[in-house]
């Protein structure tokens, strides 16, 4: 658990399951029955969303001043972050510790010194500390709480937080790794690429509801092999006309990865005429207002395309200068709700600022890149509904979660199951001898 | 709407809004969506947004195009390169309030409900929300300046391939 990057199995709370018994060998299958099982989908929100792993729970812009507050997911878990008095950053549960009610019922507020539950009064402070219980001593001499009861043995359970470069992260682990260990240089190092220095500006916030298991989107995600087959945007368009070179990076405990693209100068100035000529025969299609692109130099690199991803549900996309914040939130074991926050920053020109807009058609449940995105998990729900013991074959680029200089390969989906079996408690296939 | 002499007026338009209305949803669904872009003018505005989004002033769109050519291109890519399951849509939408009228236009508000039909008959309730229009009269047919669908939830199921 101390190891940077690399969670150790928590001990269980529960039993372990037979079912984890009946778990492939390698990570190279996966059986359909894990986006099906209630009691997967619990033992998730157990060893996962509850256990230690840091969740994304909102920007440091959303709670600018003390008193200001935002609700937010872990796992099921509803979740209150603030800003107290002394201006730092605090989460906790959003569940009353007197019968469980929700104590926030909004996404947002300002001004707040204190939060106080609808149901019975029950009151707390903005660090999730309990304060006051109506009618504790009763009235009149009669009724209220047992004299023993103290207010400090109750309480929401209050989540850790850290932050970086204006992300807000929590945890319901206290003592696992540190946000930092946790990410490790690499993945803190493109956080950092997009993000450090400046001050983003929400454009739009949406959900798009999906209609399957949480895990089916994140696998989309991390899943390079097949953005240039189920997207067709770019290439109908003819609009990948600049030669491209990436890679993936999977980090060590497989959870984290980066998928980008970046311009590839000698091969543009090699043969970028003849290339260009070529394409144009190619399709007949092409933009009526090429405007949709036109973007502006936002990086000191030619990275043109940047997908992160941090275990188990946060991504930071940048497409362009289309920079995106997505959470996905499971709801239940077949559906989940990803939640959009589209960013510009304070620095944009009123130029920048329109071609950010403009760009912002490539994402979401509209978006020409990855409105597929929004609907092909829940074609795989739909096609391994009578197929629970059949399992996935993910075998594109070996059997190992490595980083790769190929995007055509699927190790990045074997790090997420490389992950999630450290945190479910299935042991993981050794190394490869070299 | 301010007076008497300005009562045919106002009436004209009414119809005038009526029909565009009507026309633009019927266009919609029965799946002329290349006709779709002649509903505005050149260089219109149209951008999906959510209740939350407007009240707060966010300035991206679920969907944003401020050319005929950009809603000309969203038809083409959900013809050519966008993969969704095959549905369309039926449009109701609310008699129209006239909020304004002068030399520089017409601007006038109309709720919408939008109901989803899947290709296995599968029908649910998409979008509700209201048209914000502005309207520019041309050679004696109005064309939409600008149409902010602000749609009144800010989930949206799945995806939004056609547009509302």
């Amino acid at each position: 658990m101390e190891t940077a990057g690399s969670p150790a199995s928590p001990a269980p709370a529960t039993t372990q399951p037979s079912w984890l018994a009946h778990w492939p060998e390698k990570l190279t299958r996966v059986p359909y029955w894990a986006f099906q099982r209630q009691d997967v989908y619990a033992l998730e929100q157990e060893r996962i969303f509850r256990g230690p792993a840091w969740h994304y729970l909102c920007l440091e812009a959303d709670t600018p001043e003390p008193g200001d507050w935002r609700t937010t997911f872990v796992g099921d878990a509803s979740v209150v972050v603030t800003r107290n008095a002394q201006g730092e950053i605090r989460a906790f549960e959003n569940r009353c510790s007197h019968r469980g009610a929700l104590i926030c019922l909004d996404e947002k507020g300002k001004g707040k010194k204190d939060f106080s539950c609808v149901y019975h009064a029950w009151t707390y402070d903005l660090d999730g500390t309990l304060t006051g219980v109506a009618f504790q001593k009763g009235v009149k001499g009669k009724g209220g709480m047992a004299p023993d009861f103290k207010l400090s043995d109750h309480g929401p359970r209050k989540l850790r937080v850290s932050t970086m470069h204006g992300l807000v992260f929590g945890t319901f682990a206290h003592d696992g790794p540190s946000l930092d260990d946790y990410l490790g240089d690499e993945i803190s190092r493109r956080i950092a690429r997009v993000l450090e220095g400046r001050k983003p500006v929400v454009l739009a916030r949406y959900t798009q509801a999906l209609p399957n298991n949480w895990k089916l989107y994140v696998e989309n995600v991390k899943d390079s092999y097949h953005a240039s087959i189920l997207h067709l945007f770019f290439t109908t368009f003819e609009l990948n006309r600049l030669s491209q070179k990436g890679a993936i990076i999977v980090d060590e405990s497989g959870g984290h990865h980066v998928s980008y693209s970046a311009i590839d100068r000698k091969e543009r100035t090699a043969g970028q005429e003849y290339a260009q000529q070529n394409i144009r025969s190619e399709s007949q299609y092409r933009l009526a207002d090429p405007s949709l692109l036109s973007g502006f130099q936002e990086f000191d690199d030619d990275v043109t395309l940047q997908i992160l991803t941090v275990f188990p549900t946060f991504v930071l996309q940048q497409i362009q200068n289309c920079v995106a914040i997505r959470q996905v939130v499971p709801r239940g074991v077949n559906e989940s709700d990803l939640h959009w926050t589209i960013l510009g920053f304070e620095s944009d020109t009123p130029e920048q600022r329109l071609a950010r807009l403009k760009q912002a058609n490539l994402v979401g449940p509209a978006g020409f890149i990855s409105m597929e995105d929004g609907c092909v998990g829940g074609f795989v729900q739909r096609g391994i509904a009578g197929a629970p013991d059949q399992r996935a074959v993910i075998e594109m680029g070996g059997a190992m979660a490595e980083s790769s200089e190929s995007r055509v390969t699927e190790a990045s989906i074997r790090g997420f199951w490389k992950a999630w079996r450290a945190h479910m408690g299935i042991a993981n296939p050794a190394p490869a001898a070299p | 709407m301010t007076g008497n002499t300005q009562a045919p007026d106002f009436q004209t338009l009414y119809f005038k809004i009526s029909r565009a209305l009507a026309d633009y949803a019927r266009c919609i669904d029965d799946d002329r969506l290349e006709e779709w872009p002649s509903f505005f003018v050149e260089d219109c505005l149209y951008k999906v947004t959510t209740a939350d989004n407007h009240r707060e002033g966010l300035e991206a769109g679920v969907i944003f195009a401020n050319s005929r050519g950009m809603l000309s291109d969203r038809i083409s890519a959900l013809r050519q390169a966008n993969i969704y399951e095959r549905q369309s849509y039926r449009h109701l939408i609310g008699p129209p309030s006239i909020l304004s009228f002068d030399s520089d236009g017409v601007r006038s508000e109309s709720a919408f409900m939008v109901a989803r039909i899947m290709r296995d008959g599968t029908t649910s309730l998409f979008a509700t929300g209201r048209y914000l229009d502005s309207w520019r009269d041309a050679d004696d047919v109005l064309r939409l300046k600008e149409r902010i669908v602000v749609c009144d939830s800010s989930r949206i199921d799945t995806l939004m391939a056609i547009p509302l």
